[in-house]
This record gives structure tokens, sequence and C-alpha cells, in this order.
């Protein structure tokens, strides 16, 4: 891709992230009460103890001091403490990325290839049986509260079929014979809230990769296809869909934003120990340094994944190439 | 409406209408939210619901019966009458917060058209750096920090949700800036500000009006959302509100059908009936998608 193009996007995403950095510290810091009550919590301290406590936490100097503060214990990692847990905030974090990654990545998977398939049939068989199903099943997807979803699947699936569990990575207090037990158990908890955010997703990108074939299907280079004699398989396949795919894409990593508020219900539902949980953890706590570590990662997360979005695309769409 | 270019200026509101009214999507969309209008108006008059009035123990969770048709929640009141009075509060929420978010979103999109070079850019900026930011945290983040009054909630839904509508009306701007009319205006030396209220937001109204109508979908799902997750208003018995008690409670767990189900079908249904009269109302007034 063009040199320039590169250079404008990283640019840009450069200073996304400043604005949400500067964003973040002042969101965090027009908070209604003092901070120091919230630290504290004990109306009998002294006055010496509360000024040792200001000093500790650098509050005494002005804001645009501690917002220096801020932007260096940001680069060397630190991100503050957590009231919960105690803890670094960015142990507290790193200890539950893996769960949502693995949990939002595998439906994320599943999602863009039945959503691929479906979109596919649909745009091809447009207005019979296959089209109007997968629309309306799209549609209703798409009109659901995501965690509404959730509660329906676990209602017939574990209360009334009794089929897989309700919460969490593993059965609590259990202990496995084998790993491959273990790993059964796991795999277990997994299917539902995985499952749950396929759904939804599913919806989006059936949608999405249907009207955009229907659009690629209107251009004039495949009325040429077809005036060449290919058939109708062929010109789809070789012709349409490589053309689809390049706004599918882009938008699959536009989505991610979405995705994650899918990943905070979805996880709060199941109990699922993810970063969406986490949030929701830290929301229930009023624990603002935490909720303002995960509030920039998950920033800076969809950020980069537009990025690359944007490099992919440069790379695959021909026009951009130099 | 084959040929939109006799009516540039103002498309007829009756050819509008029988155009609606042809679209399958924008009947049953339509039949939904007056529907659930009517529900929301003249319901809580007919079926009246006190928040405040508990059931006794012996009330909690009953499955639906002649006394109770939704059977009763985890403090023993009427399910019906709640669903009811949640119309009203989740329509409200909905069309606030949709109102200001359209408003916002058009100022802000007119603007960044018509004056395209520096504070165009520097407001496709901001507006981009909104839609960047993933939404349920944002609305999080900012619920916590501005309390969880009904007003708040609005204000938070609305604040967050005019990106959208910025990106589509400074897109329409653009195009329309360009139509002979408004080069005349300009000529015979219109102020900035009267062409903008005068000639580009007529102009740019149908497609914003769409486009409320898709965005007040997400209002309602963004409400139901944050006060499933503990953030709404708890003097407030929304749809959202009944779920976060059906789950605090464990009603899932339980099985009681009656009181997880309704409200989440209710909004299902509502925001269905947004969405199909928007993409009605898109069909019909999008320039673009005419003759697919």
């Amino acid at each position: 891709m063009k040199r320039s193009y590169f250079i404008k996007k990283v640019f840009q995403a450069l200073l996304t992230i400043a604005a949400i950095l500067v964003f973040n510290y002042f969101l965090f810091r027009i908070m209604p009460g003092d901070p120091l009550q919230s630290l504290m919590r004990n109306p009998k301290a002294t006055p010496e103890a509360i000024e040792g406590l200001k000093k500790l936490y650098g509050l005494n100097y002005p804001w645009y001091v501690q917002f220096e503060i801020y932007i260096k214990n940001l680069f060397s990692g630190n991100l503050g403490m957590s009231f919960l847990y105690k803890q670094p905030v960015y142990e507290v974090i790193g200890s539950r990325v893996l769960p949502t990654v693995l949990m939002v990545g595998l439906a994320e998977i599943l999602a863009t290839i039945v959503g691929i398939v479906l979109g596919i049939l649909a745009a091809a068989r447009r207005g019979k049986a296959v089209d109007v199903a997968s629309l309306s099943f799209s549609l209703i997807t798409y009109s659901m509260p995501t965690f509404w979803l959730g509660i329906i699947l676990v209602s017939i699936f574990s209360v009334s079929l009794q089929l897989l569990p309700t919460t969490g990575l593993l059965t609590a207090g259990q202990s496995y014979s084998s790993t491959m037990s273990m790993l059964v158990d796991g795999i277990k908890h997994l299917i539902l809230p995985t499952l749950t955010m396929s759904l939804v997703l599913i919806g989006e990108y059936t949608l999405l990769m249907r009207n955009t074939l229907i659009d690629v299907l209107t251009e004039d280079y495949i009325t040429t296809a077809y005036a060449k004699g290919f058939n109708e398989d062929y010109v789809i396949k070789k012709h349409a869909v490589p053309n689809a795919m390049l706004p599918m894409i882009t938008i699959i990593a536009m989505n991610t934003g979405f995705v994650i508020g899918g990943a905070i219900q979805v996880e709060t539902i199941f109990s699922w120990p993810g970063i969406g949980r986490l949030m929701y953890d830290a929301l229930t706590a009023r624990d603002y340094p935490l909720l303002q570590g995960i509030f920039l990662m998950i920033t800076f997360a969809v950020i980069i994944a537009n990025l690359l979005a944007d490099f992919t695309y440069g790379y695959l769409d021909p026009r951009v190439k130099q | 409406m084959k040929d939109m270019k006799s009516k540039t200026k103002r498309p007829k509101l009756k050819k509008f209408l029988v155009s609606l009214r042809n679209s399958k999507m924008g009947t049953m969309g339509s039949v939904i939210l007056v529907f659930f209008l009517l529900l929301a108006i003249i319901g809580p008059i007919i079926y009246p619901f006190n928040p405040q009035v508990f059931g006794t123990g012996r009330e909690i969770l009953n499955s639906p019966s002649m006394h109770h048709l939704l059977g009763t929640d985890d403090m023993g009141r009427d399910v019906l009458g709640n669903l009811i009075a949640g119309s009203r509060i989740s329509l409200l929420v909905g069309i606030m917060a949709t109102l200001i978010s359209m408003i916002i979103g058009t100022v802000l999109g007119i603007l960044a058209g018509y004056y395209n070079k520096r504070i165009g850019s520097l407001i496709m900026q901001f507006t981009d750096f909104f839609l960047v930011i993933p939404w349920l945290p944002l609305m999080l983040v900012l619920a916590v920090i501005l309390g969880t009054s009904i007003w708040n909630i609005i204000l938070v839904i609305g604040l967050t949700g005019w990106a959208g509508t910025a990106r589509v009306v400074r897109a329409q701007t653009l195009s329309v800036k360009e139509r002979p009319f408004i080069e005349r205006a300009v000529a015979i030396g219109s102020s900035g500000r009267h062409i903008m209220v005068k000639h580009i937001l007529p102009n740019v109204f149908p497609l914003v009006f769409a486009n409320t109508i898709l965005v007040s979908a997400v209002a309602i799902l963004s409400e139901t959302t944050l006060s499933f997750l503990g953030l709404g208003d708890p003097t407030q018995p929304s749809w959202g509100m009944m779920l976060h008690y059906a789950f605090e409670s464990g009603a899932a767990s339980i099985g009681a059908y009656w009181f997880f189900i309704p409200p989440g079908l209710a909004v299902v249904l509502v925001v269905l009936g947004f969405t199909f009269l928007g993409y009605a109302f898109d069909e019909i007034l999008n320039p673009k998608l005419k003759g697919r």
C-alpha cells in the first residue's frame, strides 16, 4: 500500500490515542466526591494522615503536574491500584484477558464463517426461502438485547434441559481425574457464552454480507462476466465474493467496539471471568482506578483493531496500492 | 416514485405516506409502534401500577393466574402492570435520548458539511473520536460518573449516540451544497446561517428522519442494557429494570419465565418496529438506494 496511506492512518490512530488519554484523565477527575474519601473511608482520620495520603497519591500537586505523572506512569505500565482487589490494576486486568479473548475470538470466527456463508446464500437466492429466513433471523437477533438472548439460552439449555452449566470457566470445586475431563468440562462451560455472542454476530454479518454482495452483483463487471458465458456459481465465487469481502473485513474489524459491549453483557450473565465481567464488577464497586484502566485498555484494543483493518484494506484494495 | 428530479426541494407528504403504506415493512413497523405508543400513553391509566406496593411472601414469583395474568415478580408485584408502566418509561427515554442525539448530530453534520475545510475536518475528527470509542464502556463510565437518575440516563445515551447521524448528515450536506440554488443564494449574499437553515436543513431533513428512527432503536436497547447492568434509575420500573431484577433474583434458574420473557419480548418488538420503519423510510427517502 502507499507509504503515505500507511503513515496517515498511523498518525490518525496516535492522535486518537492521545485524545483518549486526555479524555480518560479528565473523565475520572470530574467525578463527584473527594477522591480521598473513597480512598480512606474513615471519617476519624487525622489531618496528618490525610496529608500523608495526599502526598502518597500525588493529589497535592496542581492538575497539570498530576497529568504529567499520569502520563509517565502510563508509559511505565503503572495504572494505579485497584480499590477492590488491592492489587496493581495492570495485574488484575492481565489475569482476565485470556478468557475474554478465548470466548470472543471463538465467537467471531464462528460468526464470520457462518455469516459469510449464509450471506452468500441469501444474496444468491434473493427473495427465496433462504433469504427470507436469514433476514428474519438477522433482524430478530439484531433487535434482541444480547444479555436477554443469554438468559433465554440459559433457561433452555441449563434449566430445562439440564445439558450445560450456567456459570464460570470450570465447575467450582471440581477435581479432575485427567486433563481430558478438565478440558471437556471447560468446553461445556464455553459453549453457551460463545453461542450467545455468535448468534448476535451471525445476524449482523449475514445481513452485511448479503447486502454487500447484492450491491456488488449490480456492478457492470458482473454483467460482463455473465456475458462472457460464465455460469452463476463461478461468477459469484470468483468475481463477486472477493469484492464483497473488502468492506466485510473492514466492518468486522471496526465492529470490535460493539463486540466488547456484547462481551460485557455475556460475561456478566455467565460469570465468565473476563475483562467484561471485570468492568461490571469495577462498576458496581465504583473502583475508579480499575475502571479507568479497563476503559483505556478496551479503547486501545479497538483503535488498534481499526488500524489493522485499515492496513488490511490498504493491502487488499488495489485502488489504494502504489 | 420513479422520477425524483421533479421534486428536488420537498418530497410531497401524501406521496410519501402512500409509498409507506405500500411497503410491507413500513406498515408492520407503524402498526407495532402505534400499538406501543398507545400502550404507553393510555395503558398506565387504564391498568395502573404502583412499584412501591409489594406483595406478601407468598406472592413472590407466582406463575400466571387469573389474578395476575403474567404472574408476579420477585417482590410480589404484578408483572403485567409493570410491563405496561415500563412501556412509558422505555419509550420516553428512547425518544428523548434520540432527540438529543439527533439535534447534536444534525447541527454538527450540517456545520461540518457546509464549512468543509478546517472547521469541517475538526468536527469530523471529533465525530470519529466518538465513533471509535466502544459504546457500552463509554456509557457505563459516564453513567457511573454522572449518576443514575432517569435524566442522566437520557443524557448519557443522547451524548453517545450522535456520531452516526453527524456522519450521514455531513455527507448529505456536501451533496446538497453542490446544487445550483445554493450557489445562487451565496451569490445574492445570503449569510451562511440563512443558507444552512433555510436551504440545507429542509433538504437534509428526510434523511435525518430516517436515520433518527434507527437511532431510536439503539437508544431503547441502550436504556435496557444500562438498566440491566444496574445503572438504571431504580425508581423507574422500565423494562430494563424488570430484566435487572429478574436476573438478580435468579428467575431464569427457577424457571420463572413470565418474569424475564415479557419485558425482553417487548423490547424486541419495539426495536423491530423502529427498525422496520427505519428501513422503509430509508428505502423511500434515500436517493442512493433507488432502483435496487
